[in-house]
């Protein structure tokens, strides 16, 4: 249970974001998290409310954008999403996939910001 | 009030992976090979790392930094090998991060090191999510703890250079099915290195070590023609 850790982290690097621009509040804080990040998202979100009371950020609503696993596939000689995380194969044509493309993000993408 | 949508596009871990980066490029620049062991706890990560030490100590500098919740107990049996160990603490933190390595290395003199290994804290889910900035993941897997491991964990495996198999002297008696395993892995992290390894009686080690030699020259090589 470490999204405490990424909750905490998370808040300092959106209220810095905050900061330089010209919001009164922050409305939501936008995430995309990869299945292969470690990170569970209900975890998250309840930290997240956890970590943001008192603080300038009290009151945004974290949304969270789940992204896919996708592989370069040396057969097909494409990107393909993976069906299964767990099984390193390109769902076309069975080949082993060893070439992660995305799918550990654990990025801050932006802000929704209410200016006066 | 309006309202307005703000671009971003940040790593939420963007100060650990910095000071990760930070710590690689002093580890690079102060000639010394850094190797991670991850995995459950209880799979032999101590263990592993004291005859690890051992074997390397009389050719080379080696270290160690160890992470547990509680406790120097780690530290001290490292000790026995007679080189510079450091015990972190993390209290209730479940994981190492790159801010508790730098710290347990501000007095050390990287420069008169060849290895220094970080035993992380015996857990399969929250270290995958920390650079270190080291340059070798090793993680750990027993026979003891089932063959289904990799699956049920994809993210630390994910995350790893190599794996190792330990406690492999018990493989029959725990009747450890070693190509389900392997099957496994290669479902999950195609064409990641296996390693099988007993500490305790030796078999794999000289293969393990002359591993780590090797990963530590073709950097150090790497350096020379850069």
């Amino acid at each position: 249970m470490h999204e405490l850790s990424i909750a905490l982290e998370l808040a300092d690097v959106a209220s810095a974001e905050a900061e330089r621009t010209a919001a009164t509040r922050v409305i939501a804080v936008h995430v995309k998290v990869g299945p292969l990040s470690g990170v569970v998202k209900d975890a998250l979100l309840f930290s997240f409310d956890a970590v943001i009371e008192g603080t300038s950020l009290a009151g945004a609503r974290l949304l969270i954008e789940e992204t896919q696993v996708r592989t370069w596939c040396p057969r097909c000689r494409r990107e393909q999403a993976l069906l299964d995380v767990s099984r390193r194969r390109c769902p076309v044509c069975e080949s082993p996939t060893p070439r992660l493309i995305s799918g550990d993000e654990l990025q801050l993408v932006g802000l929704e910001i209410g200016t006066a | 009030m309006t309202s307005r949508i703000v671009q971003v596009r940040q790593n939420i871990l963007k100060k650990n992976d910095l000071l990760a980066g930070e710590l690689r490029a002093r580890f690079e620049r102060a000639g010394v090979y850094v190797v991670s062991l991850v995995s459950s706890p209880g799979s032999g990560k101590t263990t592993l790392l004291e005859h690890t030490l051992a074997a390397l100590a009389p050719t080379a500098r080696v270290a160690a930094l160890v992470g547990d919740l509680a406790t120097d107990r780690d530290a001290d049996r490292l000790k026995k090998a007679g080189v510079p160990v450091r015990q972190i603490t993390t209290g209730t933190v479940c994981h190492l991060d790159a801010s508790m390595v730098d710290d347990a290395l501000r007095d050390w003199r990287l420069e008169e090191l060849d290895f220094l290994f970080v035993e992380n804290v015996g857990n399969l889910v929250c270290p995958a999510s920390y650079d270190l900035g080291e340059h070798m993941r090793v993680v750990l897997l027993s026979v003891t703890e089932g063959e289904d491991k990799p699956l049920k964990y994809p993210t630390i495996f994910n995350t790893a250079d190599m794996a190792l198999i330990t406690k492999i002297d018990l493989a029959d008696a725990v009747g450890f099915e070693r190509s389900e395993v392997v099957r496994n892995l290669e479902e999950l992290r195609p064409g990641l290195h296996v390693l099988d390894v007993s500490a305790r009686s030796g078999v794999g080690m000289p293969s393990w070590i002359a591993r780590l030699c090797a990963a530590r020259h073709s950097i150090a090589s790497e350096r020379v023609r850069t």
